[in-house]
């Protein structure tokens, strides 16, 4: 059993959560992922560390409330437990083996979508810590949909993008690089985190700007460790699991589109599930045997 | 003198029922009908089926007992040589070990021993001396990487001998492939895996979940800050392999371990259980091993029409006599000599068929079996929305790749010798990790070698 140290609802439905682990603790870096189960019948959930402490033992997961299985983890409170929290999975980011001195060298500019905020940050922070200059596009629908806005500015300098324009600047998260790079600002290399579809773009635009790019892909999965091969993708024309081979892959040769597709494999079980459970949570019960 | 009746039929579920549901096929022997069959056994002076047994279990010896009623005696005698007498019964290809080699099967039906074993086994979970004390502790801590067969075993034995032994698993539950891929209709997990890791625990032996080795841990962390005196890598097959064919990862195209894994380990047949799994109406399974009969009778107990598709013909399926014959009457259908060529897609990325070819048998190969070849303008298409894919795995790198000095061979497996030693000092390694995939009795074997290979080390150091 894993507790929950610390609870925090960053925006509407995202939802931060600091937890004891200590082993992951000492063996996460950045890039890395958990599978968490939320109890006995849950699914096990893959999602990226937020942050770390190996001192202190405990694990950062963001986790956003879209389906049965991420409701019933951020459901749970302060004191609880998760039943499994397995990692740290995946490798980690490509920066952690290169020496310092080389990574110095480079600007980077980082680009985070939505949650996948979060797992921008122990890369920027890692970074940040090792005198590596970074900055960081957070990009969200609205003002309110931001997280970690203000630990990130602790590490980086920090661009705010807003669909509606309600902070910084007005716009996609993707018109924002076109204007930093034609404004003369220059980076080495970028990563991009957040929903498929944003990646994607990024990916579209960064290509034209020549800007070598890294993206996380968020696979479905079922054990994370490289036996199930849910997580296919295809990278560079080959077949990879994102679990063992990802979750960063080169950015110029994921093919998106099938990822998306990919990621939408049970979406028809998933809505099912969650019409289920609204009409549950509304006390209804189902006298057709739907829920059975 | 033997009796020379037929072979005792072992008592199953009705096909049709058994189609529906994911409860055990086969009930077993009571102790009469496991009498009668004792009494077959002809307690040859030379007994085959001890030699083509991989561990060597005194056949005749625990049949002698049974049927004597001797219960408690003939658990003890398996328990000489293998200590998942329980699910050897259930799962071990028998057609191909003990019974395969017994000479009643010359002329006529041989004994069944596997049914035999497992009579005894299920009696010992039941009603067999439970150990009462700890085993007295010799100070030394070993742990085991993996809690399938091979790790399970190693466990048992290390922990008889008296020392700390700790297991690994990088999964939510204890019990390996018996768990996660073995489906619930062969071989039950509360009524028998459960209890087979529960004596291991009433032995001392402590279960860490969620621990995957070369992330959470490694094995140089464990020897080098948690202390411990060796290191067993029981971590299994690994990564499933595809056919590298057009359309392969359309949305409907999954691995047998996903499928299965899915089905058992995560309850997804089961609506109290949230992951989903998808089995549309038509299920195609490619591949003629165990692993594709357990997925393809899941599939029809989940409500599909599920066929088998293998390159092969009949005689050469790699899987168990009985789960074939299982399969047919639950009504799986076999299309031998067919070999997919590609997985064709709706335009919206969905599986819509699997296109084919014919294969007829040509020239025996390397293994001995008769290799098929394609003939010429045969393709056609199968229409299904789900294909899984059975064709074996490739071993998982994770754990060699964090290990400084363990040497692998060319396909990726852990280097080890009979007695499980690596190349790395006081580690030890057996298995799929070690062989490939293959069976439980054989990682069992390897686990119990490796158990004595670890003591003997320990021992040399102390």
């Amino acid at each position: 059993m894993y507790k929950i140290l610390y609870k925090r609802e960053l925006a509407a439905g995202i939802w931060e959560m600091r937890i004891e682990a200590p082993r992951v603790a000492r063996a996460a870096l950045p890039g890395q992922f958990v599978i968490v189960r939320a109890d006995e019948h849950g699914e096990r959930i893959p999602l990226t560390i937020a942050d770390y402490d190996p001192q202190e033992g405990w694990v950062t997961i963001v986790t956003q409330a879209i389906g049965v299985s991420t409701r019933k983890i951020v459901a749970l409170e302060e004191g609880e437990s998760l039943i499994d929290f397995a990692g740290p999975l995946g490798r980690p980011s490509d920066f952690v083996k290169e020496p310092i001195e080389e990574l110095r060298k480079r600007r980077f500019l980082f680009v985070a979508g939505g949650v996948g905020t979060a797992p921008v940050y122990p890369q920027v922070k890692w970074l940040s810590e090792r005198g590596v200059e970074c900055e960081v596009i957070i990009g969200a629908k609205t003002k309110d949909m931001l997280i970690f806005t203000e630990r990130m500015s602790a590490v980086a300098k920090v661009h705010i993008a807003t669909d509606d324009g309600s902070e910084g600047f007005k716009g996609m998260v993707t018109a924002l690089i076109r204007e930093l790079i034609d404004g003369g600002e220059k980076y080495d290399e970028a990563v991009a985190i957040g929903p498929m579809i944003m990646m994607k773009f990024v990916t579209l635009t960064t290509r034209e700007c020549n800007l070598k790019t890294t993206v996380s892909l968020n696979a479905l999965m079922v054990d994370g460790t490289g036996m199930c091969g849910a997580c296919r993708v295809t990278v560079g024309g080959r077949t990879r699991f994102t679990c063992v081979d990802g979750p960063e892959f080169d950015a110029f040769e994921v093919d998106f589109d099938e990822a998306m597709r990919r990621q939408g494999m049970y979406r028809t079980q998933e809505e099912r599930a969650n019409a289920i459970a609204a009409e549950r949570a509304a006390g209804h019960k189902c006298r057709i045997g739907l829920d059975k | 003198m033997a009796n020379k009746i037929a072979r005792v039929a072992c008592r199953e579920q009705d096909p049709k029922v058994r189609a529906t549901n994911f409860e055990e096929v086969c009930y077993g022997y009571n102790l009469e009908e496991a009498q009668l069959e004792a009494s077959r056994c002809l307690n040859c002076k030379n007994p085959r089926c001890v030699a083509q047994c991989p561990v060597s279990i005194s056949i005749p010896e625990f049949i002698g007992h049974v049927l004597k009623g001797e219960l408690q005696a003939a658990a003890d005698t398996i328990a000489r040589d293998s200590s998942l007498p329980s699910v050897c019964g259930r799962v071990c290809p028998q057609e191909s070990q003990c019974e395969g080699a017994c000479i009643l099967g010359i002329k006529g039906e041989p004994v069944a021993i596997g049914k035999l074993e497992r009579f005894v086994g299920d009696w010992k979970i039941e009603n067999g001396r439970k150990e009462e004390q700890l085993p007295e502790q010799n100070g030394h801590r070993v742990a085991i990487i993996g809690s399938g067969p091979s790790g399970l075993a190693c466990a048992g034995d290390l922990a008889k001998m008296g020392y700390e032994v700790r297991v690994f698993e990088a999964l939510h539950k204890v019990g390996g492939v018996l768990v996660y891929g073995i489906p619930e209709f062969r071989l039950p997990k509360e009524r028998i895996v459960a209890r087979e890791i529960d004596s291991l625990r009433r032995l001392g032996v402590v279960f860490e979940t969620d621990t995957i080795a070369g992330r959470t841990v490694t094995v140089d962390s464990l020897l080098d800050e948690e202390g411990y005196d060796a290191v067993f890598i029981g971590s299994g097959a690994g990564l499933p392999r595809f056919m590298g064919i057009e359309g392969e990862n359309l949305n409907g195209v999954v691995s047998a371990n996903e499928f299965l894994t899915r089905a058992n380990l995560m309850h997804a047949y089961d609506e109290e259980y949230d992951t989903p799994i998808y089995v549309g109406r038509r299920v195609v399974v490619v591949g003629g091993g165990n692993v594709a009969m357990d997925a393809v009778r899941t599939a029809k107990r989940l409500g599909a029409e599920a066929t088998i598709v293998y390159r092969r013909s009949e005689v050469e399926l790699p899987a168990r006599v009985e789960e074939v014959h299982h399969a047919k009457e639950e009504g799986i259908e076999f299309r031998m000599l067919t070999n997919p060529i590609e997985v064709v897609g709706t335009d919206k990325g969905w599986v819509r068929a699997i296109r084919c070819v014919e294969m007829e048998l040509g020239e025996p190969d390397e293994s001995g079996r008769r290799s098929p070849v394609v003939k010429e303008g045969s393709e056609f298409e199968i229409e299904c929305d789900v294909v899984i894919m059975a064709l074996g795995t490739s071993p998982n790198p994770l754990i060699a790749a964090t290990t400084d000095g363990l040497e692998t061979n060319r396909r990726g497996c852990i280097v080890a010798d009979d007695e499980g030693r690596t190349s790395r000092e006081g580690v030890f390694a057996g298995g799929d990790i070690v062989t490939g995939a293959a069976t439980v009795i054989l990682a069992m074997g390897a686990g119990r070698r490796a158990a004595k290979a670890i003591d003997e080390y320990v021992k040399s150091k102390a």
